[in-house]
């Protein structure tokens, strides 16, 4: 039973983590502009499909596939951005919740026609198959490493927020927009490139999903929901929120569908309704 | 809203009178709904299904487009209602109008219980609420198999001829007159309430919240009173679907219909009681003529719809004819 549990926590964790790499450029985005972009799961399936073909066709191998899916994602979501979201910024909240829904949609079409619907599937490098023993315990290494990412993330995250120059701009930003463009600001400039590692992150995640949950046209949105409770959750614009967000719904999520399969979703949605009422800015949210 | 806004001091009651007006072409509009009996009795199928979505377009379009809830998850409502009525009549009571309006009834309870959680929240938290109860009931239905038949759907549902006299016939001269008849009360009712000193007050809390406190207007019960009577009215809708199909599905509670909804809306343009069912007209028409094509691909031309409507007419295809209209008379 001890046994039983540590592998559901662990296995939670890993799920979670991936959920972080996924959902934290849209805390960080949302928190920025107050720009709802339910696209974001769509950059996750972007950042996917790039790492198939790139392996398949280019032969890449997965440790190579990683940051090409980072980079196409963030490429192709700032040209979105430069050309069509940004008319939105300043447009309701329902707008940009339709408009990105349009996107989701399209997006989900268009890799439908490219690709099926069938679920692609990657092949791993060996090092990165089968299980450890730790502890007694038998781990996924895929898993192991998907941690391993997710926290090199996260300290790459927060020393870049903390420690540079365009971190000290976007955390000025986020708390106050108006007087950070006064302070000369370019406002605009660090909301671009914000979207950029944020959507590139989303799709890394992608690539890295693949393992755990597989890829097919839906992606986008059956991880939007996912993405949306760790941002609501964890609060707009906190990475530390995100995280702690991102970790408690992996666990909740894997530990509800091993202990009690009939009603695992149900919990987790009831968990979402009951912390937004008592909380509605989330765990960590500031405003 | 700019016509509101007269120099001179302004005549409320008069300007809300002006507005309940019926203009002649709001008949024509009606009449043109009887059409379908005439010349085209093989579609009265989904003529009936078009006259429920529009009345379930409508109950969406009092919360988001009169007071500005933005919600994702209104199917909650049509599910409730549509299981409601379907539970009645599988237990032994096929009385159609009794049934609309037991469900009315209890979706409309279960919106009043959702509505305090409901005026807590703004922005993604509010979007996040109505999502999360939206699959939160998907959830419990689905896992309470024993009640709602689960994945298998609904089954067993006999509606009784309403009045005792007219039954449901195969062909859907009843169901369309039934559910025709359903819209236009239901768009009566709504038209009177936007058309109230109530609508106007929800108006003002769409377009500022911080401001109606600060002229006295409680605007929390404003809120509360609209989404309570929009999801009656969305449970009335779900029921009127239940009761003319016979069959209540899972996907009646799915966020794939509360998507569906928000898009037929904004399609017809939103603030206005036509556009929802201009809108679900259009949405439910162009599927059935595109049902050839690929579901997939249905939804490509959607997204794309959406993304132009959003960019080039931010107030849906009724507001853009009517700005066109208003240039077109202002010359």
């Amino acid at each position: 039973m001890v046994n039983q549990i540590a592998i559901v926590l662990f296995d939670g964790f890993a799920f979670g983590m991936l959920l972080f790499v996924l959902s934290v450029g849209l805390s960080v985005t949302l928190g920025l502009m107050n720009f709802i972009n339910l696209a974001h799961g769509a950059f996750g399936m972007l950042g996917g499909y790039i790492a198939v073909l790139t392996m398949r066709q280019l032969g890449l191998p997965f440790l190579l596939a990683l940051p090409a899916a980072f980079l196409g994602a963030a490429l192709v979501s700032v040209v979105f951005e430069r050309t069509l979201f940004r008319r939105l910024y300043k447009a309701g909240e329902l707008n940009q919740v339709l408009f990105t829904i349009g996107v989701v949609f399209v997006a989900a079409a268009i890799a439908t026609y490219a690709f099926g619907t069938v679920q692609q599937v990657i092949i791993l490098p060996s090092w990165l198959r089968g299980s450890v023993e730790v502890f007694g315990l038998r781990l996924g290494v895929y898993r192991i490493f998907l941690i391993v990412v997710a926290l090199a993330v996260t300290a790459v995250l927060v020393f870049g927020l903390e420690r540079t120059r365009l971190g000290a701009q976007i955390r000025a930003a986020v708390d106050n927009q108006r007087v950070a463009q006064g302070l000369g600001l370019d406002v605009e400039r660090i909301f671009a490139i914000t979207f950029a590692l944020g959507s590139g992150l989303a799709g890394l995640g992608g690539a890295l999903a693949i393992e755990i949950v597989g890829l097919d046209p839906a992606f986008g949105f059956h991880f939007l929901v996912y993405v949306l409770i760790v941002v609501a959750v964890g609060g707009l614009g906190s990475i530390a929120g995100s995280f702690a967000g991102a970790a408690l719904l992996g666990i909740g999520d894997v530990a509800g569908k091993y202990f009690m399969p009939e009603i695992g979703s149900f919990l987790i949605y009831l968990l979402l309704v009951a912390i937004l009422f008592v909380k509605p800015l989330g765990l960590f949210g500031k405003r | 809203m700019s016509d509101v806004t007269a120099n001179a001091p302004f005549d409320a009651q008069g300007w809300l009178r002006r507005q309940s007006r019926w203009s002649p072409l709001e008949v024509v509009f009606w009449l043109a709904l009887l059409l379908p009996f005439f010349f085209f009795p093989t579609y009265l199928t989904l003529a009936s299904q078009i006259a429920i979505a529009a009345l379930f377009a409508i109950s969406v379009d009092l919360i988001l487009g009169y007071a500005g809830i933005v919600t994702l998850g209104h199917a909650m409502f049509f599910g409730l209602g549509a299981y409601a009525a379907g539970l009645i009549s599988v237990y032994g009571w096929g009385e159609p109008l009794s049934g609309l309006l037991l469900a009315a009834a209890f979706a409309g309870l279960v919106g009043f219980v959702v509505s305090f959680m409901i005026v807590r929240v703004q922005h993604l938290a509010l979007i996040m609420i109505t999502l999360g109860l939206g699959l939160l009931t998907y959830e419990l239905a689905n896992s309470m198999s024993w009640l709602t038949g689960g994945t298998d759907g609904l089954r067993g549902i006999r509606t009784w001829p309403i009045f005792n006299y007219f039954r449901f016939d195969l062909w859907g001269y009843t169901a369309y007159s039934y559910s025709l008849a359903a819209l236009f009360v239901c768009f009566l009712v709504s038209r009177r309430i936007v058309n109230s000193s109530f609508g106007l007050a929800l108006r003002g809390v769409r377009e500022n919240v911080r401001r109606m406190p600060a002229i006295g207007s409680d605007y929390r019960g404003h809120l509360q009173k609209i989404y309570t009577i929009s999801a009656a009215i969305a449970g009335l809708a779900g029921a009127l679907m239940a009761q003319t199909t016979n069959v209540v599905a899972l996907d009646a509670l799915s966020f794939q219909r509360s998507a569906d909804v928000v898009v037929m809306l904004i399609l017809g343009g939103t603030g206005r009681l036509y556009g929802a069912i201009v809108g679900a007209a259009i949405f439910l028409i162009a599927r059935d003529q595109l049902s050839g094509v690929n579901p997939q691909y249905w939804y490509f031309w959607i997204g794309l719809l959406l993304m132009v409507v959003v960019l080039v007419m931010p107030k849906g295809i009724l507001g853009g004819l009517s700005a066109l209209a208003s240039r077109w008379s202002g010359r």
